[in-house]
C-alpha cells in the first residue's frame, strides 16, 4: 500500500488547521511585542495590533532604552558569562567524557553516576550554600562567580552526552595514533575532538540557552549595576519603567531579538540534537 | 607487558577540571546547604539546633501556613503542567510525525520559539497581552463576541496560579513536543507497517501501536516536568513579584524560598530556614526521581525494543 493512500484530503487540511493555530498561539505574542515597540504610545493603545504604518511609527521607546538603561554593558556581560561558560563545559566535559568512555579504571562506572547527579537535582537548591562560598571567596558580584557555577551546571548533561558520542568513535583510529607515538592528550585533542564536533554543538545550544536566560543566580550572585546580565536588567529595567510603555516594549524586543537570531542560526543543530537520539 | 601498569595520570588529568568544578561549586554546597538547615542564627553566632528548623517549617502554625500554601500550589502547578502541557505536547508531536507531512521543519521551530524565550519576556508579554489597560486579550474576546469572559486574570486569586501555570504551558511544550517527536520518529517502519496490514491506522494505531512503544520518553518528560516545577521560581517572581500575588496565591516553592532567604519588606532574611526550605524540596525532588527510577521506569523498560 502506498502511503499516499493513506493521507486523504480532508486530514490534511485538518492537520494543518491544527498546527497552525498553535503555530499563531507560539508566536502572537512575541508578534505583538516586536509591532508595537515600533509604534506611538497613543498607537500601542488604540490599535494595539495594526502594523506600525507611517504615521505610527516611532523609535521612542528604542531611544529611552539606550540612552537610560546600560544594555550594551548588560549585553556585553551576558556575552562574556555565556560564551566563556559555554567553553568551560565544552573543554572541561569533553575531558571528562573521554576518560570515562575510553579507559577502563576502578571507580568508572561510580564516578559516571557521581557525574549523573546533577542531571536530575538542580543546582539552585544549593543557592544559600553558594552565596556564602562566593562571599568567602570574595567573588559575589563578580561575573567569575556566574560562571562557576553555569560550569558546574553544564558538565552533568554534557559529560553524559558526550561519552555516549565518544563510544561511537573508532578504536582503530586512536588505536593507529597509540602506535605511532602519540600521547593520549594528543590523542584527544587532534583526533577524537574533531570526531565529536557534531555532538558539541548539540551540548552548545543546550548550555547556552538556560544561562542566557537564567534570572536566579545573576539576581543573587552578582546583582550589582556592572555585571548585571541583560535578563536581569531587563527585569530591574521593566521595573522602574513600568508605567512607559514604549521603553518595557522597547527592552522586551532588544532582549528577544538576539535569541531569536541565534536561535533562527543554530535551530537545526538544536533540532537535529535531539531528534538523533542523544537525549533518548 | 612486563611491569605492572603505571598509575595513569593522564586520566587524572583529564577528569580533574570537572570533577573539581563540579564537586566544589554543586556537590559541596549543595551538601553544606542540607547542614546549614540544622544551625540556628544567634546573637553569638550559629548554634546546631538538629531538626528545630523542620519543626518550625511544619509546626508553627505561621510556618507551617505559608509552607502547605507554598506546597499546594507548587502542586497544581505541576498539575496543570502535566495536564495541559505534556498531551498537547504529544499529540502536536503526533501531528508533526505524520509522513510526508509539508512544512513541518518550520512548524516545529515555531512552536519551539516560546521555550528559547527568557523568563523575563514571557513573564512581561504575557502581563501586557493579560493586562486590562492595554486591552489586547479583551478586544480580542470582543472580537469573537465574548467580552464578557474577561477578567484580569493574573489578578485575582482564584485564577492567578492557574493562569501562569498556562503560562509555563505556553513557555515549556516545545520541550515534550521535541522528544515525543524524537521518540514516534525511531519507531522502526516495520512495526507500522506491521499494524497495516492488520488493518489497524490512523487514531486506533497511534493509540495501539504508537502510545505503548513512547511510554518512556513519555516518562521522561513527566520527571522532567517535575524537576523543573518544583525548582521554578523566575516566572513566578517575573510575572507577579517576590510576593507571589495577589496574596500569596501563586506562591511555590521557590518563590517562598527566597523570601525566606533574602528577606521582603518588614521581615528579615534568615539563611538557615533558606536553607531549611531548600532541603525539604531536595527531598522532594529526591523522593519523585527515586519513584520515577525505581517504581516506573523499570515498569517501562520492557516496551523498548
Amino acid at each position: 500500500m502506498s502511503i499516499s493512500a493513506r493521507t486523504s484530503m480532508p486530514r490534511t487540511v485538518a492537520v494543518h488547521t491544527a498546527l497552525i493555530l498553535y503555530t499563531l498561539i507560539a508566536l502572537f505574542p512575541v508578534f505583538v511585542i516586536l509591532i508595537n515597540s515600533m509604534k506611538s504610545r497613543k498607537a500601542i493603545f488604540r490599535e494595539p495590533l495594526a502594523l506600525p504604518g507611517p504615521d505610527t511609527f516611532d523609535l521612542v521607546g528604542f531611544q529611552t532604552v539606550l540612552t537610560q538603561g546600560n544594555f550594551p554593558l548588560y549585553f556585553g556581560n551576558s556575552m562574556i558569562v555565556t560564551v566563556v561558560s559555554l567553553a568551560l563545559v565544552l573543554v572541561f566535559g569533553a575531558m571528562a567524557a573521554f576518560a570515562l568512555s575510553e579507559y577502563r579504571f576502578r571507580g568508572n562506572f561510580l564516578m559516571g553516576l557521581y557525574l549523573a547527579i546533577g542531571i536530575m537535582i538542580p543546582i539552585r537548591l544549593g543557592t544559600v550554600a553558594i552565596l556564602k562560598l562566593m562571599a568567602a571567596a570574595h567573588l559575589t558580584n563578580t561575573l567569575t562567580s556566574l560562571i562557576l557555577v553555569y560550569t558546574a551546571q553544564g558538565l552533568p548533561l554534557a559529560i553524559f552526552i558526550l561519552s555516549e558520542f565518544m563510544r561511537t568513535v573508532s578504536d582503530d583510529l586512536k588505536n593507529a595514533g597509540r602506535i605511532d607515538g602519540l600521547s593520549e592528550y594528543w590523542i584527544f585533542f587532534t583526533l577524537v575532538l574533531p570526531l565529536v564536533r557534531p555532538a558539541m554543538a548539540t551540548v552548545a545550544v543546550f548550555t547556552m540557552i538556560p544561562i542566557w536566560n537564567d534570572l536566579w543566580f545573576p539576581l543573587i550572585l552578582a546583582p550589582s549595576e556592572s555585571t548585571k546580565t541583560v535578563t536581569l536588567g531587563a527585569q530591574t529595567f521593566i521595573g522602574q519603567y513600568v508605567t512607559n510603555w514604549n521603553a518595557v516594549l522597547a527592552s522586551l524586543s532588544l532582549a528577544i531579538l538576539p535569541v531569536l537570531v541565534l536561535y533562527m542560526i543554530f535551530s537545526r543543530q538544536l533540532i537535529r540534537g535531539i531528534t538523533s537520539g542523544a537525549v533518548k | 607487558m612486563s611491569e605492572r601498569t603505571p598509575f595513569r595520570w593522564h586520566i587524572a588529568v583529564f577528569l580533574a577540571p570537572a570533577v573539581v568544578i563540579y564537586t566544589l561549586v554543586m556537590i559541596i554546597p549543595l551538601f553544606a546547604t542540607l547542614d546549614l538547615s540544622l544551625y540556628s542564627a544567634t546573637e553569638t553566632g550559629t548554634k546546631f539546633v538538629g531538626l528545630e528548623n523542620f519543626r518550625t517549617l511544619f509546626g508553627d502554625a505561621h510556618w507551617a501556613e505559608q509552607f502547605w500554601n507554598a506546597f499546594w500550589n507548587n502542586v497544581w502547578f505541576f498539575l496543570i503542567n502535566m495536564a495541559v502541557q505534556n498531551p498537547v505536547g504529544i499529540a502536536l508531536a503526533a501531528l508533526l510525525s505524520l509522513p510526508r507531512l509539508r512544512f513541518a521543519a518550520l512548524y516545529r521551530s515555531a512552536i519551539f520559539v516560546p521555550t528559547i524565550l527568557s523568563f523575563v519576556i514571557v513573564g512581561f508579554v504575557w502581563k501586557l497581552i493579560l493586562s486590562p489597560i492595554w486591552g489586547i486579550a479583551p478586544s480580542m474576546l470582543a472580537a469573537i463576541g465574548l467580552r464578557h469572559l474577561f477578567e484580569p486574570w493574573l489578578g485575582q486569586e482564584t485564577t492567578a496560579l492557574t493562569t501562569v501555570a498556562l503560562i509555563s504551558v505556553w513557555q515549556f511544550i516545545g520541550i515534550p513536543m521535541m522528544l515525543i517527536y524524537a521518540a514516534l520518529l525511531s519507531i522502526p517502519e516495520e512495526v507500522i507497517e506491521a499494524a497495516e496490514v492488520d488493518g489497524i491506522t490512523g487514531m486506533a494505531q497511534f493509540w495501539k501501536i504508537k502510545l505503548p512503544l513512547i511510554l518512556p520518553s513519555i516518562g521522561i518528560i513527566s520527571i522532567l516536568t517535575f524537576v523543573g516545577n518544583f525548582n521554578a521560581f523566575d516566572l513566578i517572581y517575573v510575572a507577579q513579584g517576590a510576593l507571589a500575588g495577589p496574596d500569596f496565591s501563586t506562591d511555590i516553592l521557590g518563590t517562598f524560598m527566597y523570601r525566606t532567604f533574602f528577606g521582603f519588606q518588614l521581615q528579615l532574611g534568615d539563611p538557615n530556614m533558606g536553607a531549611t526550605i531548600a532541603s525539604v524540596m531536595f527531598f522532594i525532588i529526591l523522593i519523585g526521581v527515586c519513584l520515577y527510577l525505581f517504581g516506573i521506569q523499570r515498569r517501562l523498560r520492557r516496551y523498548q525494543f
